[in-house]
């Protein structure tokens, strides 16, 4: 049952995070195991899944759960293919960051936090500063940094992304 | 120039061992395998160079070290690499151009705390580049036998490990950090007792933040004096500067400490298309925000800056020109704050909450004067109330903007619009 959810692949990458820690310490593996397991869900998890890891780690299924839920980075319901996290924290906001997400918005014709119709880019409301305030404005998408961002340069990038 | 942290950063192929070895790499950790020297000494010699947490909170990282309790059982090193404070782009650069830095300062640290396993826990946002950079180091190093079993032929097994997280602030907090890799919420721990006697599981542990361990293996290497030295006038060591904002090239500076804030302005060739300075906040967004004037010619350094009202921080230097509404600004920290709070202790759960909304209030025209003294009133409820610092972070921002910025609150509150046009 639970080799019906976990891939053969998923549960080798868990056991590798496992040995990172005391044998006796399996809820430290909660993280990075999540982290796995949703990149393999197309970028989400569910009860199902954090159910199954919880059995897996032999940990308890709330324990996991309230990782999933702490996290910014665990959705907990589909998303679209892509992320894209526009840093809008201080360093970014003094170089136009709101334009760049207003930017984007229209572009894609979606809110900040919602998802294209066509399943293709989700537009997370990043709260955090993302680390690269001098090349500020600044985004990621799919954890790859784009930086001193342009509307020229933000259509190259996100037209540039294949639909597959 | 001097170049300390950053020493790797324009070679050809600065992430790798070769690079780092060449420039004498791995020279500090083999000499103390080679003399076995004795871990006091260590912990001296980082305590009289006066290397301090480069993290924020600014304590003196070898009287840190010399806290780790004297117990033979499990001990733990733990790199703190969740750079997240708003304004900080410093060890990002560290993680991805000298990884083997913080590798042999993990290394050394381990030894010298008596510590068998070192974790580098990085954000998980940094799972893009610098995760797969830190791997590959760690990978390069286990097979040069820096790390591992018998290192060397020396009879001393270290194992370093990295992990990732999954985005949280709050996890930069020591303790939190702690609980995050015991597999739970982050949620910040009350001390006493200290991660030295009771950390990680339960063991004592160490936390440094990454650019203090990237310069222990330089200042084994290069001596007390050498890094002592490398301060301006008073000053000791140097400091990475991560200058941000309304600068016309902004970067991440590694400058001795105790550089005037007015030559760091310099080399970021000014301020953005001529404009007027108007604030600054030298250590990331939890930090007080000076005015311009004020700082221009006060060395970055921890005492300077404590004595214009403000503190060093983590060196992230957010520069606001003449045009920047402070209200609006203030508004983007805190809801910052508010959307990071762990939500353990009350009156920084609700209390960044009230924060937050009473500025979107005033910030949409509807805010009065009473306002301005329920954000006074509200950080006071916060400031020093809670389990960690995160409330203190998100009260410092909106007590000095007020004082600082009073008129510009007022105007706002008055005529219901912004002073800055």
């Amino acid at each position: 049952m639970i080799h019906d959810i976990l891939s053969e692949n998923v549960r080798k990458e868990i056991d590798s995070i496992r040995s990172k820690f005391p044998h006796d310490k399996n809820k430290s593996s909660i993280i990075e195991s999540l982290l796995i397991i949703q990149h393999e869900n197309n970028g989400y998890l569910n009860e199902e899944l954090i159910g199954a890891l919880a059995q897996y780690l032999n940990v308890q299924k709330i324990d996991v759960y309230e990782v999933a839920t702490f996290y910014s980075m665990f959705n907990l319901k589909p998303i679209g293919k892509n992320t894209i996290s526009v840093c809008t924290n201080v360093s970014c906001m003094l170089r136009n960051s709101d334009q760049i997400v207003e930017y984007i918005e229209k572009k894609l014709k979606i809110k900040i936090g919602e998802s294209t119709k066509d399943n293709k880019f989700y537009l997370k409301d990043e709260m955090e500063c993302l680390a690269a305030c001098n090349g500020a404005p600044m985004m990621q998408v799919n954890h790859v940094n784009y930086e001193n961002l342009t509307f020229e340069k933000i259509d190259k990038i996100l037209d540039g992304i294949k639909d597959d | 120039m001097i170049k300390v942290c950053t020493q790797t950063f324009d070679c050809k192929d600065p992430s790798s061992i070769e690079t780092y070895i060449k420039l004498g790499g791995y020279s500090a950790w083999r000499e103390i395998l080679n003399q076995q020297t004795p871990k006091s000494q260590i912990i001296e010699t980082i305590k009289d160079s006066q290397l301090k947490g480069k993290g924020g909170a600014g304590f003196l990282t070898g009287l840190k070290w010399s806290f780790i309790s004297p117990t033979k059982s499990q001990k733990y090193l733990v790199c703190n690499s969740d750079e997240s404070e708003p304004g900080t782009c410093k060890d990002r650069d560290i993680l991805r151009y000298n990884p083997h830095s913080v590798i042999e300062g993990m290394l050394i640290a381990c030894y010298a705390i008596g510590a068998s396993v070192g974790y580098n826990y990085l954000r998980g946002e940094f799972i893009g580049d610098q995760w797969k950079v830190t791997n590959n180091a760690i990978k390069e190093a286990y097979e040069h036998n820096f790390i591992g079993d018998n290192i060397l032929g020396s009879n001393v097994s270290i194992n370093i490990i990295p992990l990732i997280g999954a985005g949280a602030y709050i996890v930069g907090e020591e303790t939190a950090m702690l609980e995050s890799i015991e597999g739970k919420r982050g949620m910040p721990r009350i001390k006493p007792p200290f991660p030295a006697v009771q950390g990680l599981y339960g063991k004592p542990t160490i936390i440094n933040n990454t650019e203090t361990i990237a310069s222990v293996p330089y200042i084994i290497k290069n001596g007390i004096d050498w890094y002592k030295n490398l301060g301006a006038g008073d000053a000791h060591g140097v400091k990475m500067f991560c200058m941000s904002g309304h600068l016309n090239k902004p970067k991440v500076i590694e400058a001795p400490l105790g550089t005037p804030f007015s030559k760091l302005l310099d080399e970021c060739n000014g301020i953005l298309n001529d404009k007027k300075l108007k604030a600054v906040i030298p250590g990331g967004s939890s930090v007080p925000v000076v005015k311009g004037e004020v700082i221009m010619d006060t060395p970055m350094d921890y005492e300077p800056l404590m004595k214009i009202g403000t503190m060093l921080g983590s060196g992230g230097v957010i520069v606001m020109d003449e045009t920047t509404c402070m209200v609006s600004v203030l508004e983007r920290i805190s809801r910052f704050y508010y959307a990071e709070s762990c939500g353990q202790c009350t009156p920084c759960r609700e209390g960044t909450g009230w924060l937050y909304k009473t500025l979107v209030k005033i910030r949409a025209g509807q805010g009065d004067q009473s306002d301005l003294d329920l954000l006074n009133r509200v950080a006071n409820q916060i400031e020093g109330h809670c389990i960690c610092a995160l409330g203190d972070a998100a009260a410092m921002p909106v007590k000095s903007f007020l004082t600082n910025f009073w008129n510009e609150f007022e105007y706002y509150v008055e005529k219901k619009q912004s002073m800055i046009i």
